[in-house]
């Protein structure tokens, strides 16, 4: 047995070996240690290291997500500053994200607005926005598989907001990983097609439940794919019980100006301090 | 499936905390932190690779999940986020916490 860390397998060792090498698989993780994460930390103190002096102890008490969160309440006051509603649109790719956005951006007519659109490749949709007109700027994650605060940050420096503006942030389409990154949003908005299935909301929770909003979209062809629009929402409201739910079809437009509706009342709401000073 | 730019976060904190080889990580996660702990301690192994956290062990604790019942207006503790409120049994629940994810400590040569 290796006296170091008293694991199982080190028939070769002896005191010559064990210097420096440890070649029996130190070096990864320990595995076989099942080191229980259910035992430390559960003391008053928090830290139980026995015959562990505090010289060998740096207490950290950091999120892991600290850096990106500087990031993002950088942003947002910067979005705070211009009286800038900010929306960070989540949704699994093919939602109807861009197709979503683009009416959006007709039915607001001349109100001041920008996008940032997240992908992994390509600007195919920066490329939709701005045919709308509207200035869009395409973020390129590569291998990341969602938008953080640094990436939007840099974003907005080259968009150069216009005061009283929306800010529509089109994340990467993925369930999961976007709802942990606060980008400095106002709020999420989760975009949830009814081709889908009415289970979405059960299966990938964490993005619901970080959505003030969930817009179920393609409503148009709820009648052609068996769907039961009422059970969509039973389901986003037990992972959600405050979400608020917009039944919408981009295509057809059923359901856009309730949705309008809700993003003026939010910019006016915003920007009304900056209109009493 | 972000747990390698966690572990990015991760190896960024301990190289401002210090210059000395590092041999344990305790991180705290909450239940419903969305991190798969095999994941993570996987992107570990990859990210901290040339850095004073190479060979470093990783030691999770779990924090628990905790909701708010929108049934009976508790605050309940509940291990996956679709179990119904241990006290009533209602099914619409709120998470108030539980999505940590902290590096608690460090212990170094």
């Amino acid at each position: 047995m290796c006296t170091v860390c008293g694991c199982g397998d080190a028939k070769l060792e002896d005191h010559h070996h064990h210097d420096h090498g440890h070649h029996h698989h130190h070096g990864h993780g320990h595995h076989h240690h099942d080191h229980g994460d259910i035992h430390f930390g559960h003391g008053p103190a928090g830290v139980e290291v026995p015959g562990m002096s505090q010289e060998r102890l740096i207490e950290i008490e950091t999120d892991i997500l600290a850096k990106n969160d500087r990031y993002a309440d950088e942003n947002r006051a910067a979005l705070a500053g211009l009286g800038c509603f900010a929306i960070n649109l989540v949704s699994s790719p093919g939602s109807g994200k861009t197709t979503l956005l683009c009416k959006t951006i007709d039915a607001l007519g001349n109100a001041p607005l920008a996008v940032i659109e997240g992908d992994q490749q390509t600007a195919n949709d920066a490329d939709r926005i701005r045919a709308t007109g509207a200035p869009a700027i395409q973020v390129n994650t590569g291998k990341g598989c969602h938008l953080d605060g640094h990436m939007v940050g840099h974003a907005m420096e080259h968009l150069n907001l216009a005061t009283g503006s929306f800010l529509f942030i089109e994340n990467v389409g993925n369930l999961v990983c976007p709802a942990s990154f606060d980008l400095g949003e106002d709020c999420k908005v989760a975009i949830l097609s009814v081709t889908e299935g009415e289970d979405k909301p059960l299966k990938y929770p964490d993005m619901f439940t970080a959505a003030r909003v969930a817009i179920l979209n393609k409503i148009d062809l709820a009648p052609h794919c068996d769907v039961d629009l009422d059970l969509y929402e039973e389901n986003l409201r037990r992972v959600n019980p405050t979400i608020e739910i917009l039944r919408v079809s981009a295509r057809t437009g059923e359901g856009m100006d309730q949705w309008i509706g809700w993003l003026t009342a939010r910019l006016a709401a915003k920007s009304e301090p900056r209109a009493a000073e | 499936m972000h747990e390698m730019s966690l572990c990015e976060g991760i190896r960024s904190v301990i190289e401002n905390a210090t210059d000395r080889p590092v041999t344990k990580v305790r991180v705290e996660i909450g239940r419903f932190a969305g991190v798969e702990k095999d994941a993570l301690s996987f992107a570990f192994d990859v990210v901290m690779r040339g850095s004073v956290a190479e060979n470093a062990e990783l030691i999770m604790i779990d924090l628990p999940g905790r909701a708010l019942c929108y049934d009976c207006m508790k605050e309940v503790e509940i291990d996956n986020r679709l179990d119904p409120c241990p006290d009533c049994g209602g099914g619409k629940l709120m998470p108030q916490g539980g999505d940590e994810m902290r590096i608690k400590d460090l212990e170094v040569e």
